[in-house]
């Protein structure tokens, strides 16, 4: 059982292109809906409003960890932080890390958001695989879930 | 994420407990000894592990509280069985994260390609 959710995409544009509409704070908004309030800063708070038709009522919070120019964008963030009334800040948060890697026709980019439970080691999961209960084929299921979700 | 899903903070509440309860190695063994869908005594859950029956206990009482886990009186006994409907909900969650960011890359890619 993983924790993380894995995305790979090839994206017909050049490294430097892809690096700036994830990294430029317009940009990111653009398409990611979201409008921030500044640029993105290495270990600091990046805050906006979500511009996503039905949500425009949530905030955007994430904290930057790192900027390394074409190759590694990432922050954390609270995925579950969807009631404004609520204080998230006592839940896990999780990392979304952005990895950019040039091909011949394009960038090849990969998400990857790990950290929704700090999850059993494979060890653990031979165990649950060993039983026949219903319960067993649910962490299966998304033990199966996560690892198509590449 | 944004999460489409239109949940009350209840069901957040719970799903972020039922990550936190699967967090940890000890309460996974526990839950795995429950994964045939019988209801087991305290003992029986403590026997065979290092465990003491106060560690068991407290546990259960995580796990308890998360939903994944229903205690039955049977007379003087509390037995404990699973109760699968959270981990379901926590399934469905990481679907729609993961439908999500289909989503977005998808507009990425309009965008930087467009």
């Amino acid at each position: 059982m993983s924790d993380r959710i894995e995305k790979t995409i090839e994206l017909n544009a050049p490294v430097s292109r892809v690096w700036r509409a994830l990294t430029d704070h317009d940009e990111f908004g653009t398409w990611f809906r979201v409008r921030l309030d500044g640029p993105f800063v290495p270990g600091q708070v990046s805050r906006g409003q979500i511009t996503y038709p039905g949500y425009e009522h949530l905030r955007w919070e994430a904290v930057v960890q790192k900027m390394e120019p074409e190759r590694l964008f990432s922050f954390t963030w609270h995925p579950y932080a969807i009631d404004p009334t609520q204080d998230y800040s006592g839940e896990p948060s999780t990392l979304v890390e952005f990895t950019l890697e040039s091909t011949a026709t394009g960038t090849l980019l990969r998400v990857v958001e790990a950290g929704f439970d700090k999850l059993p080691s494979n060890r653990r999961l031979e165990a649950f695989r060993m039983n026949d209960g219903g319960w067993s084929q649910q962490i299966q299921n998304i033990a199966r879930h996560v690892e198509q979700a590449a | 994420m944004l999460n489409k899903q239109h949940s009350p903070s209840d069901a957040l509440k719970t799903r972020a407990s039922v990550f936190a309860a699967l967090g940890d190695e000890t309460r996974l063994s526990v839950l795995a000894k429950l994964c045939d869908g019988q209801r087991q005594s305290i003992s029986r859950l403590t026997s065979g592990t290092n465990l003491s029956r106060q560690a068991v206990t407290k546990h259960l009482r995580v796990l308890a509280n998360a939903g994944v886990v229903r205690s039955v009186r049977i007379g003087r006994e509390s037995l404990f069985e699973l109760e699968p409907r959270p981990i379901e909900e926590v399934r469905n969650y990481l679907d729609q994260v993961s439908k999500q960011w289909d989503d977005a890359l998808a507009r990425l890619k309009s965008h930087v390609e467009g």
